[in-house]
């Protein structure tokens, strides 16, 4: 933090600012009962920490964050949404203690744990010195492919990523067996179709039935 | 769905969406050189399929990507992923091992543009394949979003 504000006070002024943006934006959030709403914002939560991931140079990150957080989780919070009611119960005021004093104290060992924290793009810090600096070195000759970030995922740690995306297959595999294939509304379209007539193929089987039961 | 006043929202999306699927293509074969990758470019794939379900309606959204389809991708991305790892097995390299997969010596880049390049599209298939059938098991139980939810 220190490096950032003496470096470029520039970049610090967009950090305060998307900060600030995603700390309204997280109040808003606790104090809505609008379930809508809280999906709507908790995607501009997500695009907003994404912008603030480009401000501090961790493009792919922001990426996945922009995919993931801001598209991905609010259209499926937008469809687990509609499995409930619409508005969340509002709370007792004693009930909300418990949950704010472990945040705060969260929060208070975090800012704690910055202090030690090497500034941003500090060329003798862990991250940079150690595996990452190799890495950096040894790409263009092992692999050849301009983005090092590629490489260390799919080629230096492609079991990780084998086992990633296996996660994810044994996740949507799970969610399948315990909600179903979602084939329901499907069987339900094709009864009303076949009920009302309105597309051509059922109303043409429908006909059929009817000259068969004639 | 008979009612006509998310016109607006329809016609904007029926723009978008082509567009949205063409920029996840870019994403994931532009991975070598700049951000993204499979998982991010399947996970936008997903996305425009998804807000062809919202505004559009789920069974449409069937209609056009079953879920038998999405199901066998997500299964299909695995396989491609951990077919090549058994390719380079069988030419004699360790499992994953790009280099292998031509019988190239160090500082030769072909096995691993071309393994890096089908694994993405194992991941691609897979995560928007797992990421639709998520989001078919979550929709398929009610029928759309209703009016006032807008």
């Amino acid at each position: 933090m220190q490096g950032i504000l003496a470096n470029d006070i520039g970049i610090a002024l967009v950090n305060i600012f998307l900060l600030a943006i995603l700390f309204v934006v997280a109040v808003a959030i606790a104090r809505m009962r609008s379930l809508f709403a809280i999906v709507m914002l908790a995607g501009i939560y997500s695009l907003v920490s994404a912008t603030w991931y480009v401000a501090v140079d961790a493009v792919d990150v922001a990426f996945t964050e922009a995919a993931v957080g801001a598209g991905m989780s609010t259209a499926v919070l937008l469809g687990a949404m509609l499995l409930t009611s619409r508005t969340a119960k509002p709370e007792r005021l004693f009930s909300r203690l418990g949950p704010m004093l472990v945040c705060v104290a969260t929060g208070a060992a975090l800012i704690y744990a910055t202090v030690d924290l090497p500034a941003l793009g500090d060329p003798n810090s862990p991250a940079n010195t150690g595996v990452g600096y190799t890495y950096l070195q040894i790409n263009w000759y092992d692999t050849g492919i301009p983005n090092v970030v590629t490489p260390v995922l799919a080629s230096y740690r492609g079991f990780d990523t084998l086992g990633e995306t296996t996660v994810v297959f044994a996740a949507g595999l799970a969610v399948a067996l315990l909600l179903g294939f979602g084939e329901r509304s499907l069987a339900e379209m094709i009864r009303k179709e076949g009920r009302s007539g309105g597309r051509k193929p059922a109303a043409a089987r429908t006909a059929a039935k009817d000259e068969e039961a004639s | 769905m008979n009612s006509d006043h998310h016109i607006i929202l329809r016609v904007v999306s029926k723009g978008l969406i082509p567009i949205i699927a063409l920029f996840a293509f870019y994403v994931q074969f532009h991975g070598d050189f700049g951000p993204g990758g499979g998982f991010q470019a399947g996970v936008i794939i997903a996305v425009a399929i998804i807000l062809y379900a919202l505004v559009f309606g789920v069974p449409a959204a069937m209609r056009a990507v079953p879920p038998v389809f999405t199901r066998s991708l997500a299964a299909i991305g695995v396989m491609i992923y951990a077919g090549v790892g058994f390719w380079a097995m069988l030419k004699g390299g360790h499992y994953l091992e790009y280099q292998a997969l031509f019988g190239e010596g160090p500082g030769e880049h072909h096995g691993q543009h071309i393994g890096i390049m089908i694994i993405e599209l194992g991941v691609l298939c897979g995560v928007s394949g797992a990421m639709l059938t998520i989001f078919y098991a979550f929709a398929g139980r009610v029928a759309e979003i209703r009016d006032e939810d807008w």
